[in-house]
């Protein structure tokens, strides 16, 4: 890396062989990365004025009646008091779903599943697929499986939480998997050699030592679903809700759902409330990837 | 790792025989609830194909395959309805393809730049914003294109004779959505190439421009693919963007200018309202859902062997 373009007389000799001189090749060499500085001078650029446009429009909309209104038809009295309560109850089943799913599955495939079996194969090349199935499609099984069809559920908090759990299960599985993987050997051994079951060593030391790098997954999990809209329109549909959600039953919206109610309403005042529900969104957002940050740094062990 | 399993699954018997034999039995039944929570995954795939199949074929037996590919037109609501699910395909690839021809030598630029020119001390900086902004919710980036890139950039700014929803403002934005993806992964890619190939370029007089292009970027290719194709995955089946964005009007157009809508925004506004099950516009949405599978999948088939055929090991 220290070895600049330009610092070598060597390179001056062997580009005086070649048919373009030196000054132009150090010529192109400068306008070559220029063009690449403003690749990302333009990329950060642009994602920074979204956030930034974002929060000029919705920082005037934030108070406290903000957060305990419930959405109005009149701009002035809206609120996300219930899209909030919403966004906690589908993020809470959610969690109880992919944890003990997630780390499951994890350590099955990590710690149980002979690689040589077809069906251990094909169950991994399965998880990968479907980190790539589009979100919408997730909301198709949703609404066909969980809302309508086989379960019934209706558009209720327990459907749209089950949805975005099975979005994102495939992300806990693969931390999860990563971070059992990065326990040594050795402490399996250990265990085993003092008399440990399989089941004991791995709830006993493995889990253990392995719970930093899966709450990381599950964090950075919650916070994909916890911005997911699409899905959420076939399982929820955005309909007006104007009360708290009260259990698993209760018919609910959303953040972003809300917000996205206020971007198709004509009136720029319910743009500016949408602005200000996505503003909620991304501080809870940043929280949690902070968080995130912090678990990984503070309790990440060199073995 | 394989080989140190199996030397583990040697020694338990011997343990656990010392001990009662009910352990042994709890043993058997945790692996078994450990395999059953690992088949969910699997039955989330079937459910998937379950529900897209079943519905997709009572709509053909309705509607029929021949005019879901020739009818010219996406009008199942009007009188007489047309089912050209071509019309859908053209917006998806209109708005996709501008996104891309967009985002990759942007992606790649801002990729080459952290890899090969920044700091370490920048670097360590702007990796994770650009980390973070992968996870920014697409809704964010709907809003962005509808009140911003539309009436500020396009219509003010640029002067560009664009309808208040259009493809171009939609197709601008999801560049933007999967700018990260591609400058992330690909950055990862490029920083993974041996130094020692670099120094042996600069050691022959190479300049930076030449190591980069010459030496680092087809030695990242395989990634840098990985992470093309993960931005075309996800912006082929970006929903909200388009939905805000874009007009939600079936299109056969090319010019971008106008309103259009893609297989994803189709879907999520036709679920929008609360349409009866069994009606010939429910089925659409699973129609739709299976032409978008489809798509992703065959995409994604193609784009692994690709990955394959120029993956490059180092070490």
């Amino acid at each position: 890396m220290s070895a600049g373009p330009n610092l070598p007389t060597a390179s001056d000799a062997a580009n005086a062989s070649l048919s373009e001189g030196p000054r132009k090749e150090r010529l192109k060499d400068g306008a070559f990365r220029i063009a690449m500085l403003s690749c990302l001078g333009i990329a950060l650029i642009t994602l920074i004025t979204l956030v930034v446009q974002d929060a000029v429009k919705g920082v005037g909309s934030i108070n406290l009646d903000f957060f305990t209104n419930y959405a109005s038809s009149f701009p002035e009295n809206a609120g996300i008091r219930a899209a909030l309560l919403g966004t906690i109850w589908l993020m809470g089943v959610c969690a109880l779903f992919i944890i003990p799913v997630g780390v499951a599955s994890a350590i099955y495939l990590e710690e149980y599943a002979d690689g040589d079996r077809w069906y251990n194969r094909f169950i991994e090349v399965n998880i990968q697929n479907l980190a790539a199935v589009p979100s919408i499609i997730y909301g198709i099984l949703g609404l066909a499986f969980l809302v309508r069809g086989p379960l019934e559920l209706g558009r209720t908090v327990l459907a749209g939480g089950l949805t975005l759990a099975l979005l994102v299960l495939p992300v806990v599985i693969i931390a999860g998997r990563e971070a059992i993987r990065a326990v040594p050997p050795s402490i399996r051994e250990g265990s085993m050699a003092l008399g440990a079951t399989k089941w004991q060593t791995l709830w006993k030391q493995v889990l253990p030592a392995a719970i930093p790098g899966i709450a990381t997954g599950v964090i950075l999990a919650l916070s994909r679903a916890i911005g997911e809209t699409a899905p959420l329109i076939l399982v929820g549909a955005p309909i007006f809700i104007a009360f708290d959600p009260t259990g698993l039953n209760s018919s609910f919206t959303v953040l972003p759902l809300q917000a996205f109610n206020w971007i198709s309403q004509p009136q720029s005042e319910f743009k500016d409330l949408a602005a200000a529900a996505i503003l909620v969104l991304l501080g809870l957002l940043l929280i949690m990837n902070a968080v995130a940050i912090w678990l990984r740094n503070r309790y990440q062990q060199r073995w | 790792m394989e080989a140190t399993t199996g030397s583990v699954e040697r020694v338990a018997p011997g343990a656990v025989s010392l001990g009662a034999t009910s352990r042994h039995l709890g043993e058997r039944l945790i692996r078994y609830l450990l395999f059953a929570a690992t088949a969910i995954s699997v039955l989330t795939t079937l459910g998937i194909l379950y529900a897209l199949l079943s519905e997709t074929i009572k709509f053909f037996s309705e509607v029929g395959l021949v005019s879901f590919i020739t009818d010219a037109e996406w009008a199942p609501l009007f009188e007489p309805p047309q089912y050209g699910i071509w019309q859908l395909i053209n917006g998806t690839f209109l708005i996709t393809g501008i996104a891309i021809l967009l985002a990759i030598p942007l992606g790649l630029g801002s990729a080459v730049y952290l890899s090969e020119y920044a700091t370490p001390r920048a670097r360590k900086w702007i990796k994770p914003v650009l980390e973070v902004l992968v996870g920014v919710p697409t809704i964010v980036f709907g809003y962005f294109a509808l009140t911003f890139v539309t009436p500020t950039i396009l219509q003010s700014f640029l002067g560009v004779d664009v309808q208040i929803f259009n493809a171009l403002a939609a197709s601008l934005v999801m560049a933007i959505m999967i700018l990260p993806t591609i400058a992330s992964i690909s950055e990862d890619a490029m920083s993974a190439v041996p130094q020692g190939l670099r120094e042996g370029a600069y050691g022959m007089g190479a300049t930076k421009l030449q190591v980069s292009t010459r030496v680092v970027f087809p030695a990242a290719l395989s990634g840098v693919v990985a992470a093309i194709v993960l931005g075309i995955s996800r912006a082929i089946g970006e929903t909200m963007i388009v939905l805000i964005a874009a007009g939600q009007q079936p299109n056969s157009g090319v010019d971008p200018k106008q309103p259009f809508e893609t297989i994803a925004a189709f879907i999520a506004a036709t679920g929008k309202g609360d349409i009866p099950t069994g009606s010939t516009e429910y089925k659409t949405i699973f129609a739709a859902g299976m032409t978008l599978f489809l798509l992703t999948l065959v995409f994604n088939a193609i784009a692994i062997r690709f990955v394959r055929k120029y993956r490059q090991v180092y070490e």
